[in-house]
């Protein structure tokens, strides 16, 4: 059955996310070939629409207002909803994002739609659309069909594969006049803390301390490693309350869930609750003094010896690696 | 719509989630709970702490509901340890074979709708379903405001400032009362039960209602989704533990990520 599928395109400093095409892949999956529809929500987005389209969109949907220049749940859930009226899609996919959890559900509620939320893969099984999503942190996996309402998903960034950038695919963006009310909450003060370098959830290396770092400065080698290999820096549970970095690092059970390609556990003992947020990483590499430390236990390559002796020499050898290759 | 109380009327919204110490297993295609411990969902428990801190501040009555089955009186009995006025148990065990998010949610404004709610409190997502959709959906169903991910809340009369954590970075947003809000971690320390909080908590009221009484037939919450299998992440081989000489120790290393996993 072929279905028409909307997929919500996310900016971020007037760029689109990754995740956005990601999601739109998920919606080629879902739509079984029938139409897949960006929509771009904000002040200055329309130029945008074309790289939706080299990514897989057939056409898109641009909704423009003063009052959508920064994501809010009631000015995006009514540009969004006045675009789900207008085109009546039989799908939506929107990324398993801040705004798309703070969105989703709020749609799903209107429209009286099942919702399935952090999906990591998307298929067409016995006549379904079947979504796998992680359960207990990633302890275990379920797999689920919307029975009611849209086909209606948020995807995990980092883990449904964009299709090819098509630079000769061309397609309609027309905007959509909507006219968007009042407003009641309105942000007042972004405070940027964690977006300088690359965003956690969605980098593909990712270089974590843990009480092994032993202090702020102890995350220093780390930063450096991870500027080589253009990845991004997290922290376990232990370091965070310790105070070497801010909770907004915190990668685990509580805090953020990452699957980047290479995860480096420097100095992290793997408590199950550090593993739920990092265990369905692709390949894992564990630096720790003590053999006999649970991260051994779900790593793939590890090394038993004191982080501040193997994460430069590793710094050393991966620039190394880059000047060859 | 004018709006004015003199104290604040505050609900938390409860789940009970499996410790997170806990090994999962599957039998008979479900997660097996033989023999597990339940905790109170660790963002529900800011969310309970919070609204006693707002309760304390400004004066009014904490109620935590919970919908689940009898089991969950634990967990609301401990809420009200901690400090909280109130308890609501919406049993579903007779009505509800294969609820989702939305069954949640229906259940939940139904029985808010005509409580005048100020403030609603709940996790920003429970560790085991992990989807952080019923937050949202009972502001959608009740219409007023909501804001997720919430790392400091100050009320002022009806006015609110709320910070709001977006993927690390804060937005300071204002907004009013009513609202429903969903805590993040950083939103507070959530004390532990006193002792003589357990003793007062055993005579607090703890409600058990169906849906029955909140005029709701087992079709009104029909799952709008269906589970079709639950399984294990294949286990992983066991690692390679590198050996000899430092140097050669991480010289190996780039080299296996390079050529042997290729993710450099």
């Amino acid at each position: 059955m072929t279905r028409k599928v909307l997929v919500l395109g996310e900016t971020r400093d007037g760029s689109l996310r990754n995740v956005s095409f990601e999601a739109v892949a998920a919606a080629k999956t879902v739509a079984e070939g029938g139409e897949v529809v960006g929509v771009l929500l904000g002040k200055n987005v329309s130029a945008l629409g074309a790289e939706l389209i080299q990514y897989g969109a057939d056409r898109v949907v641009v909704v423009e207002d003063e009052k959508l220049d920064q994501y809010t749940s009631d000015g995006f859930a009514q540009a969004l909803l006045a675009v789900l009226e207008k085109e009546s899609p039989e799908g939506l996919v929107l990324g398993h994002t801040s705004q798309g959890k703070d969105l989703s559900p709020r749609i799903a509620a209107k429209l009286s739609s099942g919702l399935i939320s952090d999906a990591t893969a998307v298929e067409v099984a016995g006549g379904n659309v079947v979504f796998t999503r992680p359960i207990y942190s990633g302890k275990a996996f379920e797999k689920k069909i919307v029975t009611a309402g849209l086909v209606f998903a948020t995807v995990r960034p980092n883990n449904i594969t964009p299709l090819p950038k098509d630079e000769s695919r061309t397609g309609e963006v027309a905007s959509l006049s909507v006219e968007i009310k009042d407003l009641r909450a309105i942000i007042k003060e972004v405070v940027r803390k964690a977006s300088e370098g690359v965003d956690l959830s969605e980098a593909k290396v990712v270089i974590s301390g843990g009480r092994g770092v032993k202090s702020a400065e102890g995350f220093e080698p780390l930063k450096e490693l991870a500027n080589v290999l253009g990845g991004a820096v997290g922290a376990s549970r232990g370091a965070c309350d310790a105070d070497y970095c801010d909770y907004s690092l915190q990668i685990g059970q509580t805090g953020k869930v990452v699957t980047p390609d290479l995860y480096i556990a420097c100095g992290i003992s793997g408590a199950i609750q550090h593993l739920a947020g990092m265990s369905n990483s692709k390949v894992i590499v564990a630096i720790n003094k003590d053999p006999e430390a649970n991260i051994f236990k779900v790593a793939d390559y590890g090394i038993v010896g004191d982080l501040f002796e193997v994460v430069p020499l590793l710094t050393e050898e991966f620039k190394k690696l880059k000047v060859h290759s | 719509m004018h709006y004015r109380r003199e104290t604040m009327n505050i609900y938390v919204l409860l789940k009970r989630t499996f410790d997170t110490e806990e090994k999962i297993t599957i039998s008979g295609g479900k997660i097996n709970e033989d023999g597990a411990e339940f905790i109170i969902n660790p963002y529900d428990e800011y969310a309970v702490e919070e609204a006693i801190q707002v309760r304390d501040a400004n004066g009014g009555e904490v109620t935590v509901i919970s919908v689940g089955t009898e089991e969950a009186e634990k967990q609301l009995r401990t809420a009200l340890a901690m400090g909280a006025d109130k308890a609501v148990l919406i049993n579903t065990e007779d009505d509800v074979e294969n609820g989702d998010q939305f069954t949640t949610s229906k259940i939940i404004a139904e029985y808010l709708k005509d409580k005048d709610a100020d403030l609603i409190i709940g996790g920003n997502v429970a560790i085991d379903g992990g989807s952080g959709q019923v937050g949202p959906r009972v502001a959608e169903l009740l219409n007023i405001p909501y804001v997720t991910t919430i790392t400091k809340l100050e009320i002022d009369g009806t006015n609110v400032s709320v910070t709001r954590d977006v993927e690390g970075d804060s937005e300071v947003i204002e907004t009013s009362l009513p609202l429903l809000v969903t805590a993040q971690q950083g939103l507070n320390e959530p004390r532990y039960p006193s002792l003589p909080g357990i003793m007062k908590a055993k005579k607090k009221p703890l409600d058990e209602l169906e849906l029955d009484d909140l005029d709701l037939e087992e079709d009104d919450v029909e799952a709008k989704t269906k589970t079709i299998e639950i399984y294990l992440p294949a286990k992983k081989e066991a690692g390679k533990v590198l050996s000899g000489e430092l140097n050669d120790q991480v010289k190996e290393l780039v080299h296996l990520l390079h050529t042997e996993a290729k993710v450099i």
